[in-house]
């Protein structure tokens, strides 16, 4: 236990850091944004696509192949789907004066 | 791994965070949402081209990889221009389970890797990664498809008996099943993780299932978060940075963003996840029939009258708006009256629609002016000196059971004061109760009336009508 710790010490004080930032950085948002912002941290944890990539290229077996091409095709979803859905939702608020 | 990388994920991290602050301001929040995908689509190519693996190959199976960026791209440019802007909250709960779905796969795939070796000799702490990730990448994958069937309609309000009971004792089995695989002496280890994996595809289910279907933006947030979660977990696994950074910050933000909800509610995230929404009003529903009163139909030219000769009209949109896609006959009922002379303003409630700030998109969409939309604090006291409210497909957040009765099961939430006004018109399709399953009320009221039908016909006569009066 110890000894995991000792050797994730760096990611463990990434992880408690970002997770103050995370909470600083959303505070005083107007109720207007949250869907917005929830589809806009959603497009983030997009980011999952890069492990089904790395696993992807590391690939040997048949399955792991098959496997990996749904990782990556699910992972690809997220992020675009989620980008272009927040960019239109983000779209209507242009200013008009 | 490659130093270029490195630096690669170091300043997609930093758009992610940039991203992230950049969208809480409606100023900066379309740039901000840019920037951040700039910096995906960064890490994405740099890790396809750059990253090697610990003995220092590069990635192999290029060809599979790109076709399924195709693919992805594909599918998701295409689903995400076309759908209607409505139907927004269930699609970004189709998204955020294909995101548990992908860390899912991950897991299943780097257990499968190691299940080649000796299972005895993996570090106990790595297999704790791959089986964190898997759980909480199945509940979010199956839990976000059941939310997103509930908001298109395809799934219904069930609740078994003893539900919570339920997914308690199967969450504990979960746990107790990850435990015994991850301290074990291996023998079992394969058998125990496959059971893992559909225990937590059927409590992701089970967990959604009687969550009332009014609560969907929280839970879809909760279960926005718990995606950030497992994809952090992918981030430990592979000592990724950039995952690590993208996951929690999804994970924390998210988690706070869920309680923010809840309290625009308020309510507590404990009380909607238990609270068994549709369950607790029956009890209450044979009472509430015994209303004093009757209800009282109104044309749309009587409306027209009442709304054209009044001073200040404020329109409470709902649900019903976004269903029958009256927003833009709806800016154009506000233009006709102010050009009449009419003071138009409309009163968002925080959780009006199926999603907190639904309506503000898609009064957006059609134009509405951005500083005609008035929040629920700053709208409420206006009520009094309001001639005409006219409520559009919405229940829930104008009845006022919510501030009077305590029996019933909205009880506590902040709602608009619309009956403070002096005419309220409520269009509804039928006399069908609300989201929340219960009577209101305030269609009863003497100075209620019902101007029935779907939102987009009915508006489109009352504009007529009120051209007509010349």
């Amino acid at each position: 236990m110890l000894e995991f710790i000792n050797e994730n010490i760096q990611l463990i004080y990434l992880i408690i850091l970002m997770i103050f930032v995370g909470i600083e950085l959303i505070g005083h948002v107007p109720s207007v944004l949250h869907t917005p912002l929830m589809s806009g941290a959603n497009a983030i944890h997009g980011v999952v696509i890069i492990g089904s990539i790395i696993v992807m290229g590391q690939a040997d077996h048949l399955v792991s192949l098959i496997l990996g091409f749904f990782a990556v095709v699910l992972g690809t979803l997220n992020v675009v789907g989620g980008f272009v859905v927040t960019d239109r939702m983000l779209e209507m608020f242009k200013k008009k004066k | 791994m490659s130093y270029i990388l490195q630096i690669i994920y170091l300043v997609a991290s930093v758009t992610f965070i940039i991203g992230l602050k950049f969208l809480g301001n409606p100023a900066t929040a379309r740039k901000g949402n840019l920037i951040a995908a700039f910096g995906m689509v960064l890490a994405i190519f740099g890790t396809i081209f750059l990253y090697r693996t610990e003995t220092g190959e590069h990635l192999h199976n290029l060809g599979f990889i790109f076709g399924a960026l195709i693919v992805g791209t594909g599918i998701g440019w295409v689903v995400a221009k076309k759908v209607q802007m409505t139907a927004m909250p269930e699609m970004v709960s189709l998204f955020n389970g294909m995101g548990g779905a992908c860390a899912m796969l991950i897991s299943v795939i780097e257990f499968r890797h190691l299940s080649d070796t000796n299972l005895s000799l993996v570090a106990a702490g790595h297999l704790l990664t791959i089986v964190l990730g898997l759980i909480i990448g199945s509940v979010s994958f199956a839990g976000s498809i059941i939310a997103w069937g509930k908001l298109s309609g395809n799934v219904k309000d069930k609740s078994l008996g003893m539900q919570q009971l339920i997914n308690i004792g199967l969450l504990a089995v979960i746990l107790v099943l990850s435990g015994l695989m991850i301290l074990g002496d291996g023998t079992y280890t394969i058998q125990l993780f496959y059971a893992v994996f559909i225990l937590s595809l059927l409590y992701g289910i089970l967990f959604v299932l009687p969550i009332g279907g009014a609560d969907m933006p929280v839970v879809i947030s909760l279960l926005n978060s718990f995606t950030g979660v497992a994809a952090a977990c992918g981030g430990f696994l592979y000592d990724n940075k950039v995952m690590l950074v993208g996951g929690i910050l999804v994970g924390s933000a998210g988690t706070l963003l869920t309680i923010v909800m809840c309290k625009a509610m308020n309510r507590s995230l404990l009380n909607v996840l238990i609270g068994n929404f549709g369950g607790g009003a029956t009890g209450e529903a044979a009472t509430s029939s015994s209303f004093a009163g009757s209800i009282k139909e109104v044309t749309a030219s009587d409306a027209a009258i009442l709304m054209k000769y009044a001073k200040k009209v404020i329109i409470v949109p709902g649900y019903g708006l976004a269903v029958a896609q009256a927003q833009h006959i709806v800016h154009d009922l506000e233009l006709l009256l102010e050009s009449e002379g009419v003071e138009v303003k409309y009163a968002i409630h925080p959780v009006a629609g199926r999603m907190p700030g639904h309506m503000n998109v898609l009064l957006a969409e059609s134009n509405v002016s951005y500083d005609k939309l008035v929040e629920m604090e700053e709208v409420n006291p206006e009520f009094a000196t309001t001639d005409v409210v006219l409520v559009v497909g919405a229940n829930d957040v104008v009845n006022p059971a919510a501030k009077t009765d305590p029996n019933s099961p909205i009880y506590g939430m902040p709602i608009l004061d619309v009956e403070n006004a002096a005419n309220v018109i409520v269009n509804k399709r039928s006399m069908k109760a609300g989201y929340a399953g219960i009577e209101n009320e305030l269609f009863y009221k003497p100075k209620t009336s019902m101007l029935f039908g779907d939102a987009k016909k009915a508006l489109t006569q009352l504009v007529s009508e009120i051209k007509a009066l010349g």
